[in-house]
């Protein structure tokens, strides 16, 4: 398993995802993401980590050790699960204060994803990244 | 396939002409919406271009000739459905303001503690709620007619379930997740038999073959413009006369009265009694276009063709393997739900979506019908007239690379 953040940054899947010029071999790459993303056991998937999406479903647990902020996440779809590896690779192991300053459409938008983050879209990957958010700024 | 002239018809929809994600468009989410022809967007282009105007307002040329526009639509949708009158016609929003129309009005007025409403399993969201809103109001039930593995109306099952509680059954005459065509003369005739109303949700059936409202029996039928060529925000609603004399409006305003004042207020006659403010002019007009498509056509052939792009896609879809059809009724329109078993059908959609392949997926606004059947919902190619051949093997070849990306 890979961890997202550490592993594989931001700017690791930016660099990957600028060599491939198709959208088969960028999606491949989403796919296999998801692949690698550590798995969230049966016990984190209570209707409260649930982040109410339109089609798949999404959790996500929050979790801060020495003041950074950790987040397991897992969805239904593969694909959906691969964009939240690309999320969590932007985000985990960050401080709060990090979380609320990263610049997550400016990422999506370097990575060629931006309309997956459209709340139209009811992959719920918009709902996490407001749920992420929110956490930060709540601490 | 049949000698239907699908490339006239084709060309008779300029949306259909572009490329997604680099590829030509195939549209296959009729069943949410259909295109619109050429002279549904002129009609309405026009009435901007030359006869904008409010109605009912006389005192000048505009208004006389926007007025004869609007009714003149309103007479054809009678006919087009086969109404004894044009006053049963009533312009709604489209299906979704149908149902809370007649939930509200006729619902709130006609139902008790006790009564009962039973709506069948595999409905529309928008069939159920309106419902479950008056009978939390009146303390009456909203009750669901069983629905079998195949997606068929349990017949018998409902006549159990009929007794002189029931005050109102309201079904859909096509599922819009299943493709299910539903037997609704004989749920019609079973309802009357112990006194209670049937509302009928024609939004998946208005654009695939002729209603009669006479010949159906049913007390209030709905169905919307978009899913029939014609324009968004627009619809139908049919009620029988003495039930929309008896009803309150539903909405108060302008055009609605006959006289205001303070002392005590005159409602309008039918239809104006049921369409407070200024109505949609232009999707009124719009919709006469939609009618006077589907009247060119000839619909038999037209049915015909759809039905064989269903089989078509149906038997292909079953030799690629790694799909399973959900929703096996015999009676079906042209609507191929299913899911595969190596995926989501969010992440098929979003392959088929890379492909330039527009499609459905989720649970369709009928969670109910999903749950039952333990799936967290599922892909849906609907077919529409101006569908061809060519489009079932570019969703093939699609979701043979769903296949190869995803299994
Ligand atoms: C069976 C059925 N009923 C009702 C509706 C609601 O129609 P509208 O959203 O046009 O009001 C739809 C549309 O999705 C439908 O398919």
């Amino acid at each position: 398993m890979t961890q997202f953040g550490t592993d594989v940054t931001s700017d690791d899947i930016i660099e990957t995802l600028g060599f491939f010029d198709g959208w088969e071999e960028r999606y491949k790459y989403i796919i296999d993401l998801g692949k690698e993303l550590p798995p969230m056991d049966a016990a984190g998937k209570t209707e409260q980590n649930l982040v109410r999406g339109c089609q798949s479903q999404v959790w996500l647990v929050t979790r801060e050790e020495g003041g950074k902020l950790y987040f397991t996440a897992d969805s239904d779809a593969f694909i959906v699960k691969g964009l939240l590896a690309v999320v969590l690779a932007a985000y985990n192991g960050k401080s709060p204060a990090e979380v609320s300053a990263f610049d997550i459409d400016g990422y999506f938008e370097a990575l060629n994803l931006l309309k997956h983050l459209s709340s139209t879209r009811g992959n719920g990957l918009k709902a996490m990244v407001q749920r992420i958010q929110a956490e930060a700024s709540a601490r | 396939m049949t000698d239907f002239d699908v490339a006239a018809i084709r060309a008779q929809f300029p949306i259909l002409r572009q490329e997604v994600n680099g590829h030509p468009l195939v549209y296959l989410d009729n069943a949410a919406t259909t295109q619109k022809p050429e002279s549904v967007i002129n009609a309405i282009a026009d009435y901007y271009r030359f006869d904008n105007s409010n109605v009912h307002r006389g005192a000048h040329a505009l208004s006389d000739r926007a007025t004869e526009k609007f009714e003149a639509a309103r007479q054809k949708l009678a006919e087009f459905v086969n109404a004894s009158s044009r006053e049963q016609i009533l312009w709604t929003r489209g299906t979704t303001e149908g149902v809370n129309l007649v939930a509200a009005s006729w619902g709130a007025s006609s139902l008790q503690a006790g009564d009962r409403v039973l709506v069948s399993a595999m409905e529309h969201h928008s069939n159920i709620v309106p419902w479950q809103m008056v009978a939390a109001r009146v303390g009456a039930t909203v009750e669901p007619i069983p629905v079998d593995a195949l997606g068929c109306i349990d017949v018998e099952a409902l006549a159990a379930m009929l007794d002189e509680r029931v005050k109102m059954v309201a079904v859909g005459h096509v599922s819009n997740a299943l493709g299910s065509i539903n037997p609704i003369q004989a749920i019609t005739t079973m309802v009357h038999d112990v006194g209670a109303r049937v509302f009928i949700d024609a939004a998946q059936s208005v654009a695939h073959w002729p209603l009669d409202v006479q010949a159906l029996d049913c007390d209030f039928l709905a169905f919307s413009a978009h899913k029939m060529f014609g324009p968004t925000g627009m619809g139908v609603l049919y009620g029988k006369r003495e039930l929309l004399e008896a009803m309150p409006p539903y909405q108060g305003g302008g055009e609605m009265i006959e006289s205001v004042s303070f002392a005590g207020t005159l409602y309008n006659k039918l239809p104006y009694k049921f369409e407070a403010g200024t109505p949609n002019i232009a999707g009124a007009i719009g919709l006469g276009a939609a009618v006077d498509f589907l009247q060119g056509l000839d619909r038999q052939a037209a049915d015909a063709h759809e039905k064989a792009l269903l089989a078509e896609a149906e038997a292909a879809l079953q030799s690629l393997g790694g799909f399973r059809l959900v929703g096996r009724a015999r009676e079906k329109v042209a609507v191929m739900s299913f899911v595969s078993d190596f995926a989501h059908p969010q992440d098929i959609g979003m392959i088929l979506d890379q492909q330039g392949i527009a499609v459905r997926t989720g649970n369709h606004c009928a969670q109910p019908i999903m749950d039952q059947y333990g799936l967290p919902g599922t892909v849906r190619a609907s077919f529409s007239l101006y569908n061809t051949a060519d489009d079932i093997s570019r969703l093939m070849a699609g979701l043979e690379k769903a296949k190869m990306f995803l299994a």
